[in-house]
């Protein structure tokens, strides 16, 4: 395992520049929106005052869940010995860091007030799980760091292990914070449940999964570096067991809340009658993002090619992504219940009936501007660093890695 | 008891020591607020009192809105922006039974819970409760990430989306902060009632009955030890400030 050679990507490619002009394309065009939505506030986005979070939330929190699950790659490695793994934990923990800092852009640039980052950091509420959040962030990305410089510097190398444990345990911490700020709401029906955290974890690790997956096609096309069929079996036997964990939370999620009959409502509402949201939760989630890609990777008609394994990715995102669209604008679209047993008849401040929202431009620039940030940063890394072993054909891995 | 003043000095303090950068960087008149209150704080914001608000439904009348509009007046929620985003503090409500039919109207404003959800998810602390009960939102430090928005069981408050003008220096509001109903907070430390309060009297439906709960010999504690009356959503032991009568 001492004789993997990595590589740093050569940087002269029509691809390499393409990346990197798109990506920078886009963050000009978060920056833009991000200083619009400041500059007018927040009156130009289609957030309001019933749905106070929106779509840059849905692509920071997909963000960040992408981030604590790619890392999975690099703890099966380290944790739990899989030497198979090996060879791609850097640059599982070199996406963990990017990823992260995406997310992270989105959610600050959203603020009412990004000026006052300063304050966020420095003033902490320790009853507020958001503080936890923000020291669990930073604590992450540290370690992230650690982890991959002992990766990398071969002195360091007995302690990468314990490294690993400790980034390992770390994420899931992690992702149990960001599914409580939403499980802590105790006024909100749709997210008052223990469930919300596990949950969130396993979403992480078929969004993680899935991001890693397509990063490492894209860089082996980019480099024209052989990708094996080996390589790439076992991540893909795996995510579909992370797409079949979400599914199993999300079947309990619901289940759950039809057992409460004070929660019929809010269940009618997302399975059935919430218009959009019945139609991503279906369409998106349910088919798009848990059937398909199910199928195309154990379906003998499919799974053997690298090009299904790459849909199955891009599906498994889609579906994640609608599903944190429902749960989070969703659950702010049913309105909440001050009255029990009673009906709004009348409101001036919109008690009544279900809030619409439509998502503005400018919030979608700033949400596709974190996953702008997160792969200009990337390729810089891979550029810069050697992250990425030199071969990743079945010749040149599985003999001294297979298990 | 300790823990409940301690937001106070430490905002007493965070305006001391920042209060040049502050006063670069926020409206002058937030800064008026700032030391204003501070001032009161120092003889009036004790815990021997809690403000709160005793609402009777029998006696709010349907069509009146005369406490929202003094509210408005009071604090400046004035700005013509589309109904969705529109601050408002105070709102009427109109309920039926599902059971038996039988119609309600009520005012909603903030409940300035004992255990405010608002104050327990705000990162930066900028949602506080002051030593007498009344919840605030400290403009100075909030960054406006509207998870208060996302805890609080009964939409009591707004975000600002949109600049404003013409405020008010006693009641300071901004662009890219939330608010709330701050109980006159201005008008009781000067020992006047909330705006709301007044309106209502003033057009002679005396539905809302304010003051201080922990003296016995209070009229909303008279009041209250009379009639029966209850929280909203009592099923989540934040035991408001604000209760109702006749629901
Ligand atoms: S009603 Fe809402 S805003 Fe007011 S104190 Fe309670 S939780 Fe906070
Ligand atoms: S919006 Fe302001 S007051 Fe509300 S939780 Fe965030 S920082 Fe606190």
């Amino acid at each position: 395992m001492k004789n993997i050679n990595y590589c740093v990507i050569e940087g002269k490619s029509a691809g390499f520049y393409g990346g990197i002009a798109v990506s920078v394309f886009f963050i000009l065009l978060g920056l833009f929106a991000a200083y619009n939505m400041e500059h007018h506030g927040h009156v130009i986005t289609g957030m309001n005052n019933q749905i106070v979070w929106g779509m840059p939330h849905v692509f920071a929190i997909f963000l960040i869940l992408s981030a604590s699950g790619v890392l999975n790659v690099a703890s099966i490695s380290s944790v739990f010995r899989k030497i198979f793994y090996h060879p791609l934990a850097r640059l599982s923990a070199l996406l963990a860091i990017t990823l992260l800092i995406g997310g992270l852009s989105v959610l600050v640039l959203d603020l009412g007030h990004p000026d006052r980052l300063v304050v966020a950091m420095t003033s902490y509420n320790l009853k507020s799980i958001f503080s936890w959040n923000m020291f669990l962030y930073n604590g992450f990305l540290l370690i992230c760091v650690i982890y991959l410089w002992f990766m990398m510097e071969r002195r360091m190398q007995r302690y990468y292990p314990t490294v690993g444990l400790i980034a390992f345990i770390w994420r899931l911490i992690l992702t149990t914070g960001t599914g409580s700020i939403f499980g802590f709401l105790v006024a909100r029906e749709a997210y008052h449940t223990a469930i919300m955290a596990p949950l969130f974890i396993a979403l992480s690790l078929s969004l993680g999964l899935a991001v890693f997956l397509i990063v490492l096609i894209i860089d082996c096309w980019e480099k024209q570096c052989p990708l094996g069929q080996g390589i790439l079996h076992r991540p893909k036997t795996l995510l579909g067991v992370f797409i079949g964990a979400v599914f199993y939370f999300v079947l309990a999620y619901h289940s759950s809340h039809l057992y409460f009959t004070g929660r019929h409502g809010v269940e009618y509402f997302i399975l059935a009658g919430g218009g959009i949201y019945t139609v991503l939760f279906w369409g998106g989630y349910i088919f798009l993002g848990t059937i398909l890609p199910l199928l195309l990777l154990y379906h003998e008609r499919f799974s053997k090619s690298c090009a299904s394994i790459a849909a199955a990715s891009v599906l498994t995102i889609v579906g994640g992504f609608a599903l944190l669209y429902v749960i989070i604008i969703g659950g702010q679209a049913y309105p909440l219940e001050i009255f029990p047993g009673m009906e709004v008849t009348s409101s001036s401040f919109f008690d009544k009936g279900i809030h619409a929202y439509t998502p503005s431009g400018w919030e979608i620039l700033l949400g596709i501007s974190g996953i702008a940030i997160a792969a200009l940063l990337t390729v810089l890394a891979l550029r810069i660093l050697p992250f990425m072993p030199c071969s990743l054909a079945d010749i040149d891995i599985e003999p001294q890695f297979k298990d | 008891m300790n823990e409940e003043t301690s937001p106070t000095q430490n905002r007493r303090d965070f305006l001391k020591t920042t209060a040049v950068v502050a006063g670069m960087t926020v409206a002058p008149g937030v800064l008026l607020y700032g030391v204003s209150r501070a001032h009161h704080a120092e003889g009036a914001v004790t815990s021997d009192v809690r403000w709160g608000m005793l609402i009777d439904t029998t006696k709010c009348s349907e069509g009146c809105d005369k406490c929202v509009s003094a509210c408005a007046t009071e604090h400046g929620l004035t700005e013509d922006v589309r109904p969705e985003i529109a601050a408002q503090w105070i709102r009427k409500v109109g309920v039926r039974d599902k059971q038996t039919g039988k119609e309600y109207s009520l005012p909603l404003l903030c409940q300035h819970c004992e255990h405010p959800p608002c104050v327990d998810v705000c990162p930066t602390g900028a949602s506080f409760k002051r030593a007498d009960g009344i919840v605030l939102v400290d403009k100075h430090i909030c960054i406006g990430c509207r998870y208060c928005m996302m805890a609080c069981p009964y939409k009591a408050r707004s975000f600002i989306h949109e600049t404003l003008e013409n405020q008010k220096p006693y009641s300071p509001r901004g662009k890219g902060t939330v608010e709330s109903c701050t109980l006159c907070v201005h008008r009781v430390d000067n020992e006047q009632q909330p705006a709301c309060v007044e309106a209502c009297n003033k057009v002679g439906h005396k539905a809302m009955l304010f003051g201080d709960l922990k003296d016995p010999n209070s009229d909303i504690s008279k009041k209250l030890k009379e009639v029966s009356s209850t929280a909203l959503r009592p099923d989540l032991r934040l035991n408001p400030g604000v209760r109702y009568q006749g629901l």
